[in-house]
């Protein structure tokens, strides 16, 4: 009962996915389900990004309640999570500043906080990529000279002061980078990557229709 | 510059130096503003989600006059059920909820992976060989060369010797190209966002104190 409702389910409506494709979707019912379905699982999968969040706010909740070591940020940690999440659910007609509008508390926090943090966690990996390009560079194998002399050329290739020194040695040198490297070695690495990781992409999906694999359902 | 904007700013900046502190070592002034990155992180998907998924996909079709879709109701419930988790004496019901995401989402997967990206990329790289003169002939053979040795190293099932070996040496050449050229972009990107907060300090948070003093 408990194993085997969830894999029927996961086959009826995996299958009602697979045989809609070869329906028109205008003229059939099964090809208008496709689309009806498709909905469905965004607003399951909405449910499940909140369970996420209700999940991390229980788990930091008990941290502040046990009074664990560095409970103060856990604490911290709630109290952004509510101030962000409970103005930005409450309507718009209490207050402008409720919402998710230009001028609400949502957007603010967003803007001059959140986003702001963003950028600069993003900034501050550049340090932490210079190191590693020194380690890459101090394994002096073949393969990590390539690597680095690749990544040195498309960096000078992408900036004009840089394609100007690539200048000074051949005219073509910029164009010979874009066609050779990014859209001839690069793009045939990426083709080869997408095919592999479609295919097991694929196989991964008929192993969950056909129930054999079944660790999405965790223990018990 | 009005006396929000100036706050907005010096909060921007505190924020930004509480990261960067982290350059020296983990420090309590670093950790105060990654959990509230954490938090507010969290806080922003409950508002997308609330605000896309259940007001705009659920409730407002379910709710509105005209041709009311009041079957969504059945998704809503689904929905409810993942919250079963949280319960471990009824854990098992979020399962029929997961389900039915993996179910779908698997089904969806089949097709697309196979119509959408393996049979268009194989075709792409189905080309005739010797067309377009020295340099799309050249283009042509590094493109096949480069799918199929880049194949032969993920391909696991046989032991890397002999040719199949020598091709997925060459495969490790390729793949080092391209991994080089996200690297540099990867530099670039990360690069110019530490350039966009060095210029904000330097030129809106400084320049704020002539608004001050």
């Amino acid at each position: 009962m408990r194993t085997t409702v969830p894999v029927i389910i996961a086959f009826l409506s995996g299958i009602v996915m697979i045989v809609s494709f070869f329906f028109n979707p205008d003229r059939t019912i099964l090809g208008q389900i496709e689309s009806e379905v498709l909905v469905w699982v965004t607003i399951v999968g909405g449910f499940t990004l909140l369970l996420g969040v209700v999940s991390i706010t229980r788990v930091n909740f008990r941290s502040v309640r046990l009074q664990k070591e560095g409970w103060f940020f856990n604490l911290l940690t709630l109290i952004s999570i509510f101030v962000m999440a409970i103005p930005s659910i409450l309507p718009v007609s209490w207050s402008p500043l409720f919402g998710d509008r230009e001028g609400s508390i949502y957007d603010w926090l967003f803007t001059n906080v959140d986003s702001i943090m963003m950028q600069t966690m993003f900034g501050l990996l550049a340090f932490y990529i210079a190191s590693a390009a020194y380690r890459a560079f101090r394994a002096r194998n073949a393969e990590a000279t390539i690597l680095l002399l690749t990544a040195v050329l498309v960096m000078l290739w992408r900036v004009p002061m840089g394609e100007a020194f690539l200048r000074l040695f051949s005219d073509d040198l910029p164009q010979w980078i874009n066609s050779y490297v990014m859209n001839g070695a690069n793009m045939s690495v990426q083709r080869g990557i997408i095919i592999g990781a479609a295919l097991g992409a694929a196989s991964m999906s008929l192993r969950i229709l056909l129930g054999i694999e079944r660790t999405y359902m965790g223990k018990g | 510059m009005t006396g929000i904007e100036i706050l907005q700013i010096w909060i921007a900046a505190f924020f930004t130096l509480a990261i960067f502190s982290f350059l020296y070592r983990d420090n309590a002034v670093y950790k105060f503003a990654e959990h509230i990155f954490a938090g507010l992180s969290a806080g922003y998907y409950v508002g997308l989600i609330w605000k896309s998924v259940i007001i705009q996909q659920l409730w407002e079709p379910m709710t509105r006059a005209d041709n009311p879709k009041w079957y969504l109701f059945i998704p809503g419930i689904i929905g409810a059920l993942m919250f079963a988790r949280l319960i471990p004496r009824i854990s098992w019901v979020s399962r029929l909820a997961l389900a039915f995401v993996m179910g779908n989402t698997a089904g969806v997967f089949i097709i697309s992976q196979l119509h959408g990206l393996i049979l268009p990329q194989m075709q792409d790289t189905m080309l005739p060989l010797l067309n377009g003169g020295f340099a799309g002939s050249l283009l042509a053979f590094i493109t096949v060369i480069g799918v199929i040795s880049t194949l032969v190293y993920f391909y696991f099932s046989k032991e890397h010797t002999g040719a199949l070996g020598v091709t997925a040496r060459v495969g490790v050449w390729f793949i080092m190209i391209s991994f080089g050229a996200h690297f540099g972009y990867t530099v670039m990107g990360r690069v110019s966002l530490l350039i966009g907060r060095v210029y904000f300090l330097y030129n809106d948070w400084i320049g704020s104190l002539s608004h001050i003093f």
